[in-house]
């Protein structure tokens, strides 16, 4: 079939990698292994190309399935079902936040937007300051940001923008704000638009087309569609005995009644910020000092939608390719929530569940999408005393929940936001504009927006808010009391436990997190790699 | 379990609705609904997502079987304990009682005119009480991913897939 896009897994899978579908087990398993990994995103991927460089036997554990660019279909219903959690309809407790996470092979790295920032350096200072990781300089952490970047061909974007983040760019022009182009981790690519449904021409240099097929290549395992349940610690209350897990049917969310047992020297926890404390928290395994699960951050979104005189086809081209740091400086780091300005791709499933209105108010709003320009602001939770983020629970059968609760903090944010993406739509020539909120009208001046957001009812399920980068939850502290990792992402209690995904962070990262996981999962899987070898 | 303890509250609501209208006339049944088989929707959810379809998509002209499969569908994908909340949503919904006094629609939904179930729509999502907002936002994202995933949505919205690429996928 020429002319045809290759799939490198399915090409690997014929080649003899070692994976197994776990819907596809007639009986129950019990694996041994050096290391287990419990989740295959930005962290577990790393972890798995590290451990397994090192000729370590690493088995890596995943609740989704394996899909690869052969499924791509560009397609947004499947897409969700089939890649996202809960469907793309995770919702926090009281239902006031919606968060976009991945799980399938890759997790969140198969399905995500491609802008990569480094940590932010008053980010770093912060946790040096605050949490006493005093080690972690910028300059300390560079090579760390550079091995990543060079793995995953992150660099500053040489493509056009498309005219949706072009919007972004005039405004700042206009209004004199600071702005810059996104690097993306890409390598060869169209510019299509459909990050978020699987990159179709394994262009986005994500985990499932780089460190995953890398450690299958050097014979680590991978078992997908396995949801662990739980950790089995030993008596002295220090060391991991065993895991725990769930095969799932076909349909991907239900047991199929066939159980996973894994005896491992070392287990590498990299299941998300919402995962990773939940099967910590189900495993009753707890930190001394009671902070798991606890401290989870989100970047709260807020967005504004503008119909644009020209055409803009939001959901075409690099999703990501422009930003506005402005607002995160105009106050102190622990003052008043700093936002982050991009832009996001729309596409038709998600903008009709996302758009506020029925009937003929959105009918005519949608109607008009290819003129449709959105922005979003994205608040840096975690640094205000008054922003200490949500709380990972569980439901009564087990599966997690996030309590978010939205304060005065968040709000003000939110309004501020709005505020600063109105004008700048307008600026850029917006004919309308809309902030995403239950009783907003669209306004055709920045006067009306302005006197409009200004009235708006702060209430959760009115405000529409988002978020894709969820963070925090285990976070890496200086001692047991104020961590429930090391600077490592080893866990204080449980010694043979190390934790490298978006749950260390003590804080949100203020910027898009991605690069943040990759460099900190490089650095902790290097440490345990060399304590590994040490014996 | 917050989002539970609401639906269970609503359940009590719906009690103190069920007392109220002990004083009022009994509003009319929903007809047995005759056919087909879904994975998830039981034949009187599907009555109930047909009539208000057109009314939240602002469309007369919907292919409505489509749109009940498409909920069908989002519901089949969602974990057993959202599942179990949508579950309790359309219970409620389909309960005359509920239906009259809680929603505020008289007639059975298959007769609802298109002013009362906007009239429903609105007061719901504009309403005071979470439980409210969430039942609406439901509905909406359900009825809303149904529609905006079919590709019968789309020429509508002058939305369309890069033709070339598609051409290459395996
Ligand atoms: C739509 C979208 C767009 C995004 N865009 C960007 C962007 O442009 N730039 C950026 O920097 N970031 C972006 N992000 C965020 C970024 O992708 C995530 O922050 C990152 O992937 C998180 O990495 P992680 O290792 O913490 O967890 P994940 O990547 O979420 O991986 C966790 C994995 O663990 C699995 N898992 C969970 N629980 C279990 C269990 N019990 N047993 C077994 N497996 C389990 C999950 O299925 C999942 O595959 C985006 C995210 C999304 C969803």
């Amino acid at each position: 079939m020429s002319g045809r896009i290759p799939d490198p897994l399915r090409a690997g899978l014929a080649s003899g990698w070692k994976v197994f579908d776990g819907s596809r087990q007639v009986q129950d398993l019990d694996w041994k292994a050096d290391v287990v990994i419990v989740g295959s995103g930005a962290g577990g991927g790393i972890a798995a190309e590290v451990l397994s460089g090192a000729g370590l036997d690493v088995l890596i554990v995943e609740e989704g399935g394996l899909y690869s660019s052969a499924d791509f279909r560009l397609n947004e219903a499947k897409a969700y079902s089939e890649l996202y959690q809960e469907s793309a309809s995770r919702q926090t407790a009281d239902k006031g936040v919606s968060i976009l996470q991945g799980r399938t092979v890759g997790g969140g790295t198969t399905v995500n937007w491609t802008s990569a920032f480094r940590t932010p350096p008053d980010t770093l200072r912060w946790w040096q300051e605050s949490y006493g990781l005093a080690t972690l300089t910028p300059e300390a952490m560079r090579p760390w940001f550079e091995k990543a970047e060079q793995r995953l061909g992150i660099a500053p974007w040489q493509g056009m923008p498309n005219p949706n983040n072009l919007v972004l760019e005039r405004g700042c022009q206009a209004l004199g704000l600071r702005h810059a182009r996104i690097s993306r981790n890409v390598r060869g690519c169209w510019n299509l638009g459909y990050c978020g449904m699987g990159c179709p021409t394994n262009a986005k240099q994500s985990m499932l087309v780089t460190s995953i097929p890398a450690a299958l290549e050097r014979g680590a395992r991978l078992l997908t569609r396995v949801r662990v349940e739980r950790l089995q610690g030993d008596q002295a209350g220090k060391r991991i005995i065993s895991l725990r897990g769930s095969l799932l049917a076909a349909d991907g969310l239900t047991p199929s009644g066939r159980k996973l047992t894994v005896r491992a020297g070392h287990v590498v926890l990299a299941a998300g910020a919402i995962g990773s404390p939940a099967v910590m928290l189900r495993s009753d395994l707890p930190d001394s000092a009671d902070l798991t699960g606890k401290r989870t951050f989100l970047h709260p979104v807020a967005m504004s939608a503008a119909l644009m005189p020209e055409r803009i086809e939001p959901y075409n081209g690099a999703p990501q390719t422009v930003y506005s740091d402005h607002f995160m400086h105009t106050q102190s780091l622990d003052g008043p929530l700093g936002f982050k300005l991009e832009v996001p791709p729309i596409h038709p499933l998600l903008a009709g569940v996302t758009f506020p209105g029925f009937g003929s108010a959105q009918a005519e709003l949608l109607g008009r999408l290819p003129h449709l320009h959105a922005s979003l602001a994205l608040l840096r939770d975690g640094f205000h005393p008054d922003s200490q983020g949500g709380e990972v629970g569980l439901r009564g059968d087990g599966s997690p929940l996030l309590d978010y609760p939205l304060n005065d903090v968040v709000w003000d944010g939110v309004r501020r936001g709005w505020l600063a993406m109105a004008e700048l739509q307008f600026a850029a020539g917006a004919e309308r504009v809309l902030p995403l909120h239950t009783s907003a009208e669209p306004a055709s001046s920045w006067r009306q927006a302005r006197a409009m957001i200004e009235s708006l009812p702060l209430q959760p399920l009115m405000a529409k808010l988002v978020s894709a980068h969820v963070m925090g939850g285990m976070a890496m502290g200086d001692d047991p009391t104020r961590g429930v990792v090391d600077e490592w992402g080893r866990h204080w209690m449980w010694r043979n436990l190390t934790v490298v995904d978006g749950s260390v962070f003590p804080t949100s990262v203020g910027a898009n997190p991605q690069l943040s996981i990759y460099a900190f999962a490089w650095r902790a899987a290097t440490a345990l790699r060399i304590r590994l070898a040490a014996g | 379990m917050p989002s539970r303890r609401r639906f269970l509250q609503a359940g009590a609501l719906g009690g103190a609705a069920l007392l109220l209208a002990g004083y009022a006339a009994v509003p009319s049944a929903d007809p047995a609904p005759a056919d087909g088989q879904r994975r998830w929707l039981q034949p009187r959810d599907a009555e109930i997502v047909a009539a208000l379809a057109p009314t939240m998509l602002g469309r007369a002209d919907l292919p409505l079987a489509q749109v009940i499969d498409g909920v069908d569908l989002a519901v089949a994908g969602l974990p057993p304990a959202t599942r179990q909340e949508v579950r309790q949503l359309f219970d409620l919904l389909g309960n005359r009682w509920a239906r009259r006094w809680l929603a505020g629609v008289r007639s059975p939904w298959r007769q609802a005119g298109q002013a009362e179930l906007a009239d429903f729509l609105q007061r719901w999502r504009d309403s005071h009480f979470l439980l409210q907002r969430s039942a609406y936002q439901a509905l909406h994202q359900l009825i809303g991913a149904a529609w905006y995933g079919n590709p019968a949505s789309w020429a509508a919205i002058g939305y369309r897939l890069p033709a070339g690429v598609m051409e290459m996928l395996p």
